[in-house]
């Protein structure tokens, strides 16, 4: 035993780098089947620049619903209400009473209903002891039901230019929704990989009994995260009023779908214990530029959805055949370095 | 007696891993022919070998004669090898008759024949001597003992010649053993081989007839006769020659105050009225079987379970919840490892801080660095092997495993520690080395409470002894004023399991 390999670097670092990667090549395949089909587009700097910010902002919204997501099922839970619960934020927040309050006070009505939903549903799983996926799936049902009751099933136009301009701003030369995933990606990963919080989530969902018995709050910290999810789905909320100057019972409509998908894409053990958000947004953004591909070619949606399902299972076959040969090959290297 | 079955030099290599290394095996029909070794020694792939889970790179495996490979499971249990396993690989919320047939369900046109199912089920309980399991039960309703029965019948089901028991012993109370061992005899009767596993030297004793060591992969000593020397069957398991070791302790002081006083705890149906003290620095064992409410009793006092009355005090305060109890120097190892204990996929290091490294963090953001390096002195402390700190728990062996979670409470600023079955699945050498560090943490003042089946373990470890039956102590000793015998008597007098077996 040397220093040296005490020093190495943990085995699922090498693990989950291989898996991105991987994302990364669907990425860029599918960049190169966009060249090869719209050569023209493809041909002219600005509407490349252009075209990657759509994705990016295609992305966003979604790409922030999908940290929180992913923290949910690593800490051994789902959260099926996500959509719903952005319909409710949404809808709350651009009533005409809450609108008087200004941009302010419009997301911060977002966030609180968006926390105040996860809290419910938190407490619902963690202290009333409800199976995850049936407490939120009534959740879906209620959040959008109540949603459709606030806003009399009508669209509700956003009149207040800050919220407005926020999906139509750039900083920086970039989109500000692009920052805001940015930073929502940025403080999820030193979220899970650098604090307590992140630690005490693959616990929970690693062996919530081992984690009990040393002393962790298990259900303190159950309800946290489906808070924080909560969370994120105000903040996208905001996002996608912005984007739409407007909110309605029905949008967001299957967001729990490529929120969950995405994370299993990106590596995330749909039993818990084990995922990264890093991944996450790569499935975010494979999903995305899926749909961007469509778009360029002017192809019908019904034909993405059946790709997005292919790309889903073969996503993760291919992580099936590559997590045991790579397992394979790290313990040949384990039996080299400690004979 | 007739040879049935004859391994020689076989060899299972994994990647990286030569798990068999030359394994050479001769059972006979009608004898009961013990495997031995330590963990990591080979058994395990030895069995799914012969269970039709791996299949051999090289060496001969002939099954009554012929070249045998078994090319799935059915096909081994066609051939006639039924394998027990330690974990019992039965259906919960099946039916025992369901079980026994699972795979090979009686059945005419696609539907299932449940009376005939049934009767034959009634028929193999009878000849195995439990004709009250009703066929219809569900196999959660059945206790650890009846599963085990079920596992059996399904094996006589498919009129087994060669029966491989894993550690059949280890989820079994003691009086429930000698039933187990009843059974053999009547099976080996009937001509039919039985390969067993276990650690216990003493069963082996008792119902071996030969016995084969593995180590490291090789077959170290082949059909050893039954009654073969401790000694010599030790040193064949582990290369140096071994016994059981228990140096003498100065014990505690007997005028310190308590630092744990439990008083009157109580929970319906799991033990009654218990009143227990621990000193600082005094180890203090538990015995009793299982089901006499010891597990539930420890984890009461731990705080994660709710008494109905009583309290537990640690240095005069009040533990309500697992919470509190960590909090004020509390620590516990439970008795599943696995499922209780550890982050399977997770690195050893982090495995070890998973109860401290709050105590390690910077307002909220962990300090990985530090607990790396906590992390290596313990496994250091520990002798944990390999040393490597990043490995995932699952890789270790389970004497190793067990090494992590007492190094987790190493690691924190424990002032009480309970032991829950900690030697259980962990080997010879890596149990005496968990005795040496039980003690060191007693030497530091560190007040242990422990719980053990091994009756000579509580005896050799603890200063002072309860014994335990249906939920009360029923003696209270120091250890030096009991002997084995008196504690099995203690503990054996009327059973947990009278009105379930017959």
């Amino acid at each position: 035993m040397t220093a040296g390999t005490a020093l190495a670097k943990p085995h699922r670092f090498d693990e989950n780098v291989l898996r991105n990667l991987g994302l990364v090549g669907v990425l860029v395949i599918l960049v190169l089947v966009g060249i090869i089909t719209r050569p023209e587009l493809y041909s002219d700097p600005a509407w490349v620049k252009n075209n990657i910010f759509v994705i990016l902002q295609q992305a966003s919204a979604i790409g922030v619903v999908t940290v929180g997501m992913t923290f949910v099922i690593i800490g051994g839970g789902i959260d099926l209400s996500v959509g719903a619960i952005i319909a409710l934020a949404g809808v709350w927040s651009t009533t005409l009473a809450t609108q008087s309050y200004g941009a302010v006070g419009m997301i911060f009505t977002a966030l609180v209903v968006g926390i105040a939903v996860g809290l419910v549903n938190g407490v619902l799983i963690a202290y009333g002891k409800l199976v995850p996926f049936i407490a939120t799936l009534a959740m879906l049902v209620a959040a959008r039901g109540l949603a459709a009751q606030i806003s009399g099933k009508q669209t509700q136009v956003s009149a207040n230019d800050t919220i407005n301009s926020i999906a139509s701003t750039k900083v920086l030369g970039i989109p500000t929704l692009v920052w805001i995933l940015a930073a929502v990606v940025v403080a999820g990963w030193v979220l899970l990989n650098r604090t307590t919080f992140g630690r005490r989530t693959v616990a929970v969902g690693g062996n919530p009994e081992a984690a009990r018995l040393a002393g962790i709050n298990v259900k303190r910290h159950t309800l946290l995260l489906y808070m924080l999810s909560g969370l994120c789905c105000g903040i996208a909320a905001i996002m996608l009023t912005s984007q739409a100057t407007s909110a309605q019972a029905a949008m967001a409509n299957l967001y729990e779908l490529d929120a969950i998908a995405a994370a299993i894409i990106g590596g995330t053990l749909l039993s818990g214990g084990r995922g990264t958000i890093v991944g996450a947004l790569f499935g975010v953004l494979v999903f995305s530029t899926i749909t961007n591909l469509f778009a360029i070619n002017n192809l019908a949606s019904e034909v993405q959805n059946m790709v997005k399902g292919g790309i889903i299972v073969a996503a993760v076959l291919l992580q099936q055949f590559r997590y045991r040969s790579l397992t394979n090959l790290l313990r040949r290297r384990n039996d080299r370095d400690n004979p | 007696m007739s040879t049935v079955l004859e391994l020689t030099d076989v060899v299972k290599t994994f990647p990286g891993v030569r798990a068999l290394d030359g394994v050479h095996l001769e059972v006979r029909a009608g004898e009961v022919h013990c495997l031995l070794g330590q963990n990591g020694a080979g058994k395990s792939t030895l069995i799914k070998v012969l269970a039709g889970v791996h299949r051999a790179d090289s060496g001969t495996l002939l099954w009554q004669g012929e070249p045998f490979a078994p090319a799935s499971p059915q096909a081994a249990m066609r051939a006639g090898i039924a394998t027990i396993y330690q974990e019992l690989d039965l259906v919960d919320d099946l039916s025992v008759a369901e079980n026994v047939f699972l795979g090979h369900e009686p059945s005419r046109a696609g539907f299932t024949r449940r009376r005939t199912a049934a009767a034959a089920t009634r028929t193999i309980m009878a000849s195995l001597g439990h004709p009250e399991i009703p066929p219809g039960r569900l196999i959660k309703d059945l206790p650890a003992a009846g599963k085990q029965i079920v596992s059996m019948a399904r094996a006589l089901s498919h009129d087994a010649r060669l029966i491989v028991m894993d550690e059949p012993s280890a989820v079994l109370a003691h009086d429930e053993v000698g039933n187990l061992f009843r059974i053999i005899r009547e099976l080996t009767g009937n001509g039919i081989a039985v390969v067993y596993i276990s650690h216990r030297l003493a069963e082996i004793r008792e119902i071996g007839d030969r016995v084969t060591v593995l180590k490291d992969g090789r077959t170290t000593a082949a059909g050893l006769p039954a009654d073969t020397p401790t000694r010599e069957l030790v040193g064949k398991m582990t290369g140096r020659p071994f016994e059981y070791d228990f140096p003498p302790r100065a014990g505690a002081d007997p005028d310190t105050a308590p630092l744990l006083v439990v008083d009157g705890l109580s929970r319906a149906g799991e033990f009654a009225g218990v009143s227990l003290t621990v000193r600082p620095g005094e180890i203090v064992g538990i015995a009793g079987l299982v089901g006499s409410g010891r597990s539930e009793l420890l984890e009461t006092i731990y705080g994660g379970r709710r008494a109905d009355t009583g309290t537990v005090t640690l240095d005069g305060r009040r533990i309500t919840s697992v919470g509190t109890a960590v909090a004020r120097g509390m620590g516990m190892a439970p008795e599943e490892r696995k499922s209780q204990a550890l982050l399977l996929d997770e690195p050893v290091f982090k495995n070890m801080t998973l109860a401290s490294f709050t105590g390690f963090a910077t307002v909220g953001f962990t300090g990985a660095r530090d607990e790396r390096a906590a992390a290596r002195r313990t496994a250091e402390e520990l002798d944990l092997r390999p040393r490597d700190v990043e490995r995932p728990v699952r890789t270790l062996s389970g004497g190793n495993q067990q090494k992590v979670v007492v190094g987790r409470w190493l690691l924190g600023h424990t002032r009480l520690l309970l032991l829950d079955e900690p030697t259980r699945g962990v080997d010879v050498g890596a149990r005496a080395e968990l005795y040496r560090v039980i003690h060191d943490l007693a030497a530091g003042g560190v007040g242990v409470l422990l719980v053990s089946s091994e009756v000579p373990e509580v005896l050799g470890l603890s200063d002072r002894v309860l014994v335990m039956r249906e939920g009360r102590v029923i003696r209270e000793a120091p250890a030096g004023e009991l002997d084995e015998d008196a504690v099995l008597d203690l503990v054996m007098a009327g059973s947990l399991m009278e009105g379930e077996a017959a």
